[in-house]
């Protein structure tokens, strides 16, 4: 990692074809008849300016090496953490549960990362974590809405640091022929999953007419799904060479990544709708917190991790 | 010398807020204005004046005070600093019978206003440690704007800064905490001290069931 020159030339053309993006997205939206007021464009645009957040923070994590981007994942995280525990029922007798979330399993979470410890990665929150929490809640002695009160805890655990610490992890699997670059794997995830779904979006809103579950998600349609499965598959093909993998493995990865995306995001969607709310938190502007940009690489990261690890991990 | 700690105390304790809670001010009933007005609040946590001055614009920061408990503040010499240098808070004595010539809080409050300046209160007058939303409100609010007719009330609803800091826990839990910043309430030119209290309750309740719907 650090100054491999593959990786740098690549931030390079992530950048450039980032400015390319933002002019001719600039040119519809502003300059063209069509695109005044156009929805869609809007949302293009906005994506494209939080890709450029993501871009930038990302190349500035990746100069310093492995340590920034776990505390660039860390922070992440942090608010992600911050923005689900705020919308669940917790009361007064969970003070003890949720410190612990965020002064102790969030930091050791990030230190197996750290260390390398793929053992404690997988296992420190669905094993210890799940059966030492509702310990600790359950010794305030407040039984209303115990088990509700619980798994709120243990999902917001599960999908703000579990999953969410599997995509600085990727660059601890150890792949043969691939040794010290493991952190294009980082890269290639992020835009699998941010291209793919701006295809699924920016598809069925122009060809989508079956939604897929009209109460939870009105954006989220079958002709998307099919274009953003291809979409994945195209694109994580025409960039395998910065992988270890065939394009045509590439492709698969690709297409695994979304579909998990797609159908984690639409499980993100439900959660919202159930607490009534539109976005998760005020982080990034017009674009919602960092829940709502991360919702649809949350599901997929570990996935995406362990598929590696189980078919090409040393 | 103090002046500077202040600075620095202030500095860090609005990065802290923010790290914690990410506060943000909304104003869902007009814009923030840099003109002398009454922030009445929810008060569910000693920390909740502090949240509501991070979360106002910062020009609008420095020239608004927190009316505050002398017998609370002044126990200790961390805290004695903190009321009097940092916050610049109206200090009012809680015991009637203690209280010199112009000591009052009304006197005290409408002196500060003259000099231009805003203020918050907590019209509930104690901490709320109930189930319920909201206690009844105490008379102050009314005999404060009785006194200074046309001044705003401005309805300020804190929105779990009580989950943040749990009583009887060391650690402060980082969650999202909401400032919502209401429509003004002025007293009405013959409204009775009954009504308009039980109208400037309703108004910060609305806030309230607007956070609870989502609405916000």
């Amino acid at each position: 990692m650090g100054w491999d020159p593959t990786l740098w030339a690549l931030a390079g053309w992530l950048l450039l074809a980032l400015l390319v993006l933002t002019i001719i997205g600039e040119l519809l939206e502003q300059v063209l008849p069509i695109g005044r007021g156009n929805r869609l464009f809007k949302n293009i645009n906005d994506r494209i300016k939080a890709w450029w957040i993501m871009a930038i923070l990302l190349v500035g994590a990746l100069a310093l090496g492995k340590g920034g981007v776990l505390v660039l994942f860390l922070f992440i995280s942090f608010a992600a953490l911050r923005e689900f525990l705020s919308l669940t029922n917790t009361r007064l007798a969970d003070s003890w549960a949720l410190a612990s979330a965020f002064f102790f399993v969030l930091p050791v979470q990030f230190l197996a990362v750290a260390m390398d410890w793929p053992g404690i990665l997988s296992m420190f929150i669905p094993v210890y974590a799940f059966m030492f929490m509702p310990m600790l809640t359950a010794l305030r002695g407040e039984p209303h809405s115990f088990l509700i009160r619980v798994a709120e805890t243990q999902w917001s655990l599960m999908v703000s640091v579990f999953c969410v610490s599997h995509l600085p992890a990727l660059m601890n699997l150890t792949i043969e022929g691939f040794e010290g670059r493991a952190a294009l794997l980082i890269l290639f995830f992020i835009t699998v999953v941010q291209g793919s779904d701006t295809i699924q979006y920016i598809w069925g809103a122009q060809f989508g007419r079956r939604k897929v579950a009209p109460q939870l998600s009105p954006s989220k349609t079958v002709e998307g799904l099919v274009a953003g499965t291809v979409g994945a598959a195209v694109l994580a093909g025409l960039i395998f060479w910065i992988t270890p993998f065939t394009w045509w493995q590439a492709a698969l990865l690709g297409a695994a990544i979304f579909l998990m995306g797609f159908f984690g995001s639409l499980v993100m969607a439900a959660i919202k709708r159930d607490r009534g709310i539109r976005e998760w938190g005020p982080l990034m502007m017009a674009q919602g917190g960092v829940t709502d940009r991360l919702d649809t690489a949350i599901f997929s990261a570990p996935i995406f991790y362990y598929l590696v690890q189980f078919f090409w991990g040393a | 010398m103090k002046k500077i700690a202040a600075e620095i105390v202030s500095i860090a304790l609005q990065l802290l807020i923010r790290a914690l809670t990410a506060v943000r001010g909304i104003w869902v009933g007009g814009e923030p204005e840099d003109k002398p007005r009454i922030y009445y609040a929810n008060h569910t946590s000693n920390g909740d004046f502090v949240l509501i001055w991070t979360s106002l614009p910062s020009e609008i920061r420095r020239k608004t005070r927190p009316v505050a408990a002398a017998d609370y503040w002044f126990k200790s010499k961390t805290r004695r600093f903190a009321v009097e240098e940092v916050f610049n808070a109206v200090l009012i004595d809680r015991n009637a019978e203690n209280r010199k010539e112009g000591e009052d809080p009304v006197t005290l409050m409408t002196q500060a206003l003259q000099q231009g300046q805003s203020l918050i209160i907590f019209p509930e007058g104690k901490r709320n440690q109930t189930e319920e939303k909201l206690l009844e409100f105490r008379t102050g609010l009314y005999h404060f704007l009785h006194n200074n007719p046309g001044v705003e009330a401005i309805p300020t609803w804190i929105e779990n800064l009580n989950r943040v800091l749990p009583k009887g826990t060391l650690l402060p839990i980082p969650l999202i905490c909401t400032v919502t910043f209401g429509a003004p309430v002025t007293l009405g030119k013959r409204e009775s001290k009954r009504k308009f209290l039980k109208r400037a309750h309703d108004e910060l309740l609305k806030l309230a069931e607007m956070q609870d719907r989502g609405r916000v």
